[in-house]
């Protein structure tokens, strides 16, 4: 979708602004979060592009304004009550009033371990590559109004193929519940100008990590 | 939570932002629903306070100045050069590293949320997932790096990752000058989070003297 989340190339945010010695978290609720989050995924109550997606729909607004670990947390109750594993009513409570519904596994103590390991997002392969390293290709012009990893910077351009990171679960589909769909996946290389026009920094690369349905051969 | 931007603790008193009740709120509803266990929350956000972070990656970098078999595996295939280290939260199948050279100049992103190599150099800081950075990197790098206080040669190329699938890339600053002979462990300190995301160099030596 094309929306606020997908900030490349914006003005108007300023300057960047480091902070030295920052801690790891800023607020104790904040690694809370963060811990839920990860113990929700381990369990299998949703995927990292359903938590993406449910983001990206919160209004412009609220998105912008909130901090990184806010949104976190309302796209987990988002994703809660969509998915039937909590309801507003309970969250509003902070009660649980209903019964729970049935996940694959639970985080406890003795696998903080896996539940800290990145799983892996390999897919067996559909169909061989269709492109290799050098390959010229044009990112497609798409403006899917659901999840989808292609920013609008990149869309429509000209690249170059660096590398093929082999088949990966598709996050268009993932985050709207429509399976793994596996696709390759190529780093794809553009020139500054391609991307901003004559006036760009004639010393710049842009590279994006492109799903295999995202482009055309050029 | 949104409208009352509490970003804070309130450490002392007993009044609490919207946030906190909310997210104790939600911590209580998992927890009764019995989906998660607060003990194991504990445990994963002390390994992220004390185990995960860029040392780990400090350690890697180090490593493939010192040992040239160690720099070539890891630019081949960084999952399996990091995974053979051993760190407390075990890389996932996606890492890449990219090598800065006197005429390439690598810097990492994410624009469309705030992916970022976890593994090798803890939580992401604040900056890295703000509207300024995730906005300016892709377009005018060079002006980011100057508000980190860099500055490169004009002729480098800059190449800037965007990190839009669960690829994640670790960028391997350049070795600094008069370092000959140091261990791995001195020249880790060298190594800076910003370095191998791309945003700062490595120090020098008289640096961290």
């Amino acid at each position: 979708m094309d929306g606020i989340h997908d900030m490349g190339g914006m003005d108007g945010f300023g300057k960047v602004e480091p902070e030295p010695n920052e801690p790891p978290f800023h607020a104790a609720w904040e690694g809370r979060v963060l811990a839920m989050q990860r113990a929700m995924g381990y369990a299998g109550a949703w995927q990292i592009d359903m938590s993406r997606f449910a983001q990206e729909r919160l209004p412009p607004q609220v998105y912008i304004t909130a901090s990184y670990y806010q949104r976190w947390a309302l796209a987990m109750e988002r994703n809660l009550v969509e998915r039937g594993y909590a309801d507003a009513e309970e969250l509003a409570a902070g009660h649980a009033l209903r019964p729970a519904k049935p996940l694959k596994r639970k985080l406890t103590t003795d696998v903080v371990r896996q539940g800290m390991t990145r799983g892996s997002f390999y897919r067996q392969a559909q169909a061989p590559a269709r492109f290799k390293p050098g390959d010229r290709v044009r990112t497609k012009n798409i403006h899917p109004p659901t999840h989808t990893r292609l920013p609008r910077y990149a869309r429509g351009r000209l690249g170059v193929v660096q590398l093929v990171h082999g088949c990966h679960a598709f996050p268009d589909t993932v985050a709207i519940d429509k399976g793994d769909n596996p696709q390759w996946l190529y780093t794809v290389v553009f020139e500054g100008t391609e991307l901003w026009g004559a006036e760009a920094d004639p010393t710049l690369k842009v590279s994006i990590d492109a799903f295999e349905p995202y482009l055309d051969p050029a | 939570m949104a409208e009352h931007d509490h970003d804070h603790d309130h450490q002392h008193g007993s009044e609490l932002s919207e946030t906190q009740l909310r997210v104790r709120a939600l911590e209580t509803v998992l927890t009764e629903k019995g989906y998660i266990d607060p003990a194991a929350l504990d445990a994963i956000i002390e390994a992220y306070e004390t185990k995960v972070g860029p040392h780990n990656g400090a350690r890697v970098v180090a490593k493939a100045w010192s040992d040239p078999a160690f720099r070539r595996d890891l630019l081949a295939d960084a999952s399996k050069a990091v995974s053979a280290l051993g760190h407390e939260s075990r890389v996932g199948d996606h890492l890449v590293a990219v090598e800065n050279t006197p005429a390439l100049h690598n810097m990492i992103v994410c624009t469309l949320c705030s992916c970022y190599p976890w593994e090798v150099l803890g939580l992401p800081p604040v900056w890295y997932k703000s509207a300024p950075y995730r906005s300016r990197a892709v377009k005018d790098p060079r002006g980011v790096l100057a508000d980190f206080g860099v500055s490169l040669p004009k002729d480098t190329e800059i190449r800037v990752w965007d990190s839009t699938a669960e690829t994640r890339f670790l960028v391997l600053p350049m070795r600094p000058p008069g370092t000959d002979g140091w261990s791995e462990e001195r020249l880790a300190r060298l190594v800076t989070r910003d370095s191998m995301i791309g945003t700062g160099l490595a120090k020098r030596p008289e640096e961290v003297a």
